[in-house]
């Protein structure tokens, strides 16, 4: 434990990650900055558009050649940001693999199962066909799917939703990475279903010492599945902080907003649901100040003018990116106004 | 009262009628239908009497059987089941024979246009980009090209033969293949499963043979099927102008022999029967690759 703790299995260091558009560049992932150990889940959660997926899949390198990034990326220790396609191949599925979020689309409708699983072993690993199959069987095993000896002839559309994902994740699983990236792994499937899957995934990573980065829109699926949480807003780190930190003393209004936004069994049943007003930023031509300001409920004329830096709560590993944060007087006059009015977001953004 | 009975009875034994067919129906599986089996019957027996025409007892397509005392040409008869051209040659034989020249042509025309276009169709799709450009200016200009009058201009210069019908048939089926191709290529390779493949290390040519060329090939021999009835009405259109190939009967020229207007009022056989088998053969390709299309269509969706 305390040799991984030393070398970080990740380590990102201001990674931007800019699309050219005809509109001009686009700034899906500016600046972020953290480090996940082996066997450590990251979640990283913000809304659609908010840079989320881009980062995972800038991490992998799966971005056009045309994608201009900046900053590192190390894995390992080793610099991948900019490695050709032939040199991450023998990253891919061997070191980091991928789990997607739609699994009716990540399975190649007219192959069957068994070749699906045994493809990336025999080509990584080397192995013989026998050897191959018995590593499916045991790895669909592994992911708890039923009759996993059946299963290797038949196709992905005799299999039910969460069987698809099992596969899609045995198949992620299948030469044993070292960094497990799960794109919303759960937002395709049924509620019952969801935990399954993410208690799958933990228990996974747990057995396996791999590291995790789950990427959700739901603070409530990261909550009881990862030991760190970054939340993204525009492209930018707005909150990083181990979980429970994170949940017990949130700093961004941005999380705090997410956090409303989830319905909650005490609430009388009818009462309307906190949104967050506004959409996410142009990425485009990003608004002065802090991204979020135009939306934000507790934004003080400051928030549109300067842009908050990343900076260290009371508990060091707690980093946020707000001029008043929860607790600060500010945030709290705002707060008690706020209450008086009950929340409605409408009204407040008339107000204001 | 007993008719009200009558009527409940009956509407009972309806329900429960219902019911099990919805229950059969869940469990039945999906099948092709019997049309495309009829359909598959009749190219079976056509595609066997052409390829094996020499060797079952057909008479010569190029003798004449003049009977004494009688002009031909001579109609529908034991002798002549399908009767005899104005040549005295049996139109049974002439038609076995012509559908190996026709059917030749429309499968060496459908497989240029699948091999050629299937490939640059799926590069195209698959790396867009200068590819995608090339490829599809070139299917532009196939397009924008009018076929019948390339198809003369081809035939007219080179040499009348099998080969030089097929190879201009099989062009011109290259840019509506080739769209297809892309047009399908396109549409998987945004699915996840290649980019789930590229992410465990598959390299282009493994993701191109592996992952897309079995979902593309689908599409494509639908359409293949309906090209090959095209193809073959395209060999009948060239006989029509005389330009199909020189040597021995094809369907095209069979049917012209008897087209003329007084041979068609007064000897309706001669053009009329060959005209229905290359009408059913046509028809039943069709069929076979409409069924085929929705058959695997219907299988997508349900994913």
């Amino acid at each position: 434990m305390s040799k991984t703790a030393e070398t970080p299995l990740l380590e990102l260091d201001d990674l931007k990650t800019h699309f050219r558009t005809e509109r001009g560049l686009v700034r899906a992932v500016d600046g972020v900055t953290l480090s996940l150990k082996r066997g450590e889940s990251l979640g990283v959660v913000g809304e659609s558009g908010s840079g989320k997926t881009v980062l995972s899949r800038s991490i992998m390198g799966l971005l056009p050649s045309s994608t201009v990034n900046h900053g590192s990326v190390k894995f390992a220790g080793r610099e991948i940001l900019g490695l050709s396609a032939k040199q991450m191949r023998h990253l891919w599925g061997a070191e980091m693999s991928m789990v997607f979020q739609n699994p009716l689309n990540s399975l190649n409708p007219l192959m069957k199962i068994g070749k699906q699983i045994t493809e990336p072993l025999r080509l990584h690993l080397n192995m013989d066909k026998a050897t191959a199959t018995a590593t499916a069987v045991q790895l669909l095993r592994d992911v708890r799917i039923p009759e996993p000896e059946r299963r290797l002839s038949q196709y992905p559309h005799e299999l039910s939703g969460g069987m698809r994902q099992r596969v899609m994740i045995s198949i992620a699983l299948a030469c044993g990475p070292t960094l497990l990236f799960a794109d919303e792994p759960t937002t395709a499937l049924d509620v019952t279903v969801q935990a399954q899957i993410l208690d799958l995934i933990g228990e996974q990573r747990r057995d396996r010492n791999m590291s995790v980065i789950l990427v959700t829109h739901d603070l409530g699926v990261v909550a009881g599945h990862t030991d760190q949480i970054a939340v993204m807003y525009g492209g930018k780190l707005v909150e990083y902080a181990p979980t429970k930190t994170l949940f017990a003393d949130m700093k961004m209004p941005y999380t705090k907003s997410l956090m409303r936004s989830i319905p909650k069994l005490v609430d009388p049943s009818h009462s309307r649901l906190a949104t967050i007003p506004g959409r996410p930023p142009d990425l485009v031509n990003p608004p002065p100040g802090c991204n979020f300001a135009p939306r934000c409920l507790y934004a003080q004329p400051k928030c549109h003018v300067e842009e908050p830096p990343l900076v260290q709560a009371n508990d060091p590993s707690h980093k946020y990116a707000c001029w008043y944060p929860v607790g600060t007087p500010e945030f709290e006059k705002r707060d008690a106004e706020l209450q008086a009015t009950g929340y409605r977001a409408d009204d407040v953004m008339a107000v204001s | 009262m007993s008719a009200a009975t009558d009527d409940i009875a009956e509407t009972r034994g309806a329900a429960s009628e219902t019911v099990k067919a919805n229950a059969e129906g869940a469990a039945v599986k999906r099948t092709l239908g019997i049309g495309f089996w009829i359909a598959l019957i009749w190219l079976g027996i056509v595609f066997f009497a052409a390829a094996f025409a020499p060797w079952l007892p057909f008479k010569d397509p190029d003798a004449n059987y003049i009977q004494r005392g009688e002009r031909p040409p001579y109609p529908p008869s034991m002798a002549h089941p399908f009767g005899t051209d104005q040549d005295a040659r049996d139109i049974l034989a002439r038609t076995a024979f012509g559908g190996r020249v026709s059917l030749t042509v429309g499968l060496v025309a459908i497989a240029m246009g699948m091999f050629f276009g299937g490939l640059m169709g799926i590069l195209a799709g698959y790396f867009r980009g200068w590819w995608d450009r090339i490829f599809s200016f070139i299917f532009i200009i196939l397009l924008s090209f009018p076929s019948l009058v390339l198809a003369i201009l081809i035939t007219s210069l080179l040499e009348r033969s099998l080969r030089t019908i097929s190879l201009t048939l099989g062009i011109l089926t290259i840019a509506p293949v080739g769209r297809v191709a892309r047009a399908t290529t396109i549409s998987f390779t945004e699915r996840e499963f290649v980019l789930a493949a590229r992410t465990l290390g598959a390299k282009n040519g493994r993701i191109i043979i592996r992952e897309l060329l079995p979902n593309v090939v689908i599409p494509m021999s639908a359409l293949a099927l309906l090209g090959m009835g095209v193809a073959v009405v395209a060999e009948a259109g060239l006989a029509f102008l005389g330009l199909s190939v020189e040597k021995g009967p094809t369907w095209g020229k069979v049917i012209l022999t008897g087209a003329g207007s007084r041979d068609l009022q007064k000897y309706p056989w001669i053009a009329i029967i060959p005209i229905v088998v290359l009408f059913f053969t046509v028809l039943a390709l069709n069929f076979a690759g409409d069924r085929i299309r929705s058959y695997f269509d219907a299988k997508e969706t349900a994913l």
